[in-house]
């Protein structure tokens, strides 16, 4: 049996069982994306406090591998857009994003940078998808909690099942 | 109603300035000619010790004649007394003399007046634009400012 074809690849299957796990590598790498995000908050309103709720020890993001706020965009993987984007703030918000290298994220969080909440006037942006591309939505004004995480474990999931460029 | 001091005060040395004056809720307001607001406020700060300027505003009355009324507040610290001072301006002459020399915090006031109201400070410093962006177009607190009006510097122009 040893000499056949088949039979050397079974011995190795056998002998190697239990400490090896096949996968794909773009699965891989989605696997070691998602858990090790790190964060540009792009704070600008009342939602931010209940970004830092989301993020300190109580509710806890660094569970998820998202601990890190990182404030310079080259060193970030997800754009936390929290709060009312107004026009004059939106240059800004866009070379944020243009600076982040990638593979980068966006999460728009609360009714505001999703679209504009209640401020229909000529100061704010509605809803920032008119300014940058944007991955997850979280609804709420401001989210609880949950729903921040809830929203978290989404892009997780999103950056799972995605195409990773790596070549 | 009996007259408030400040009003005797600064009726003394400019007897037109008063057009008229009320109390609310112990709310103390006189309305001044335009023209006196600085003599005003110097009497105020000077005899009344009204150090501080708390705010100072507009408000736009469309379609009413005078359109705009621009207000300030003034504050006591010691005795801990307010007073407010209104203005009435008519949208052809819709202007005012600079209180940023005698307040330096009407520098900004002025400014945000002058940003959302388009009313103008003669004699300010540096009156432009603080609230919204340069190339903004028209004064968005203005009633006749078209409420979907929208004029961003990026991502579509609807």
């Amino acid at each position: 049996m040893s000499n056949h074809a088949n039979g050397h690849h079974l011995d190795m299957t056998r002998s190697l069982s239990g400490s090896v796990v096949t996968t794909r590598f773009d699965k891989l790498l989605g696997w070691a994306r998602k858990y090790s995000l790190f964060q540009y908050p792009f704070v600008t309103a009342c939602c931010g406090m209940e970004y830092m709720a989301t993020a300190a020890s109580h509710y806890d993001l660094d569970r998820f591998g998202a601990a890190l706020p990182r404030f310079s965009p080259r060193q970030a993987d997800v754009l936390w857009v929290v709060g009312t984007i107004s026009h004059k703030i939106a240059p800004v918000l866009k070379t944020i994003y243009d600076q982040m290298a990638e593979p980068k994220w966006v999460v728009s969080f609360g009714a505001c940078a999703s679209c504009g909440g209640p401020y229909d006037n000529y100061a704010t942006v509605q809803g920032i998808d008119t300014i940058i591309p944007v991955d997850i939505y979280i609804a709420g004004c401001p989210p609880r909690p949950e729903a921040v995480l809830d929203g978290l474990l989404k892009l997780q999931e999103l950056i799972q099942n995605q195409k990773h460029e790596w070549r | 109603m009996p007259k408030f001091p400040e009003h005797i005060a600064i009726e003394k040395v400019h007897p037109e300035a008063v057009l008229d004056w009320h109390e609310n809720f112990g709310d103390r307001t006189l309305i001044v000619e335009s023209k006196q607001v600085v003599e005003v406020a110097k009497i105020l700060r000077d005899q009344f010790g009204y150090k501080m300027l708390v705010d100072l505003t507009a408000v736009d009355y469309l379609p009413r004649r005078p359109r705009f009324e621009v207000v300030y507040h003034y504050l006591n610290l010691q005795t801990n007394t307010r007073i407010r001072i209104k203005t009435q301006l008519e949208e052809t002459s819709a202007h005012l003399p600079t209180l940023s020399d005698i307040y330096p915090i009407a520098d900004w006031y002025e400014r945000e007046v002058w940003d959302l109201f388009g009313i103008k400070f003669d004699g300010h410093p540096n009156l432009k634009r603080i609230m919204l962006y340069e190339g903004f177009e028209g004064h968005p607190l203005r009633k006749d400012y078209p409420k979907t009006k929208r004029q961003p510097l990026l991502g579509p122009q609807n």
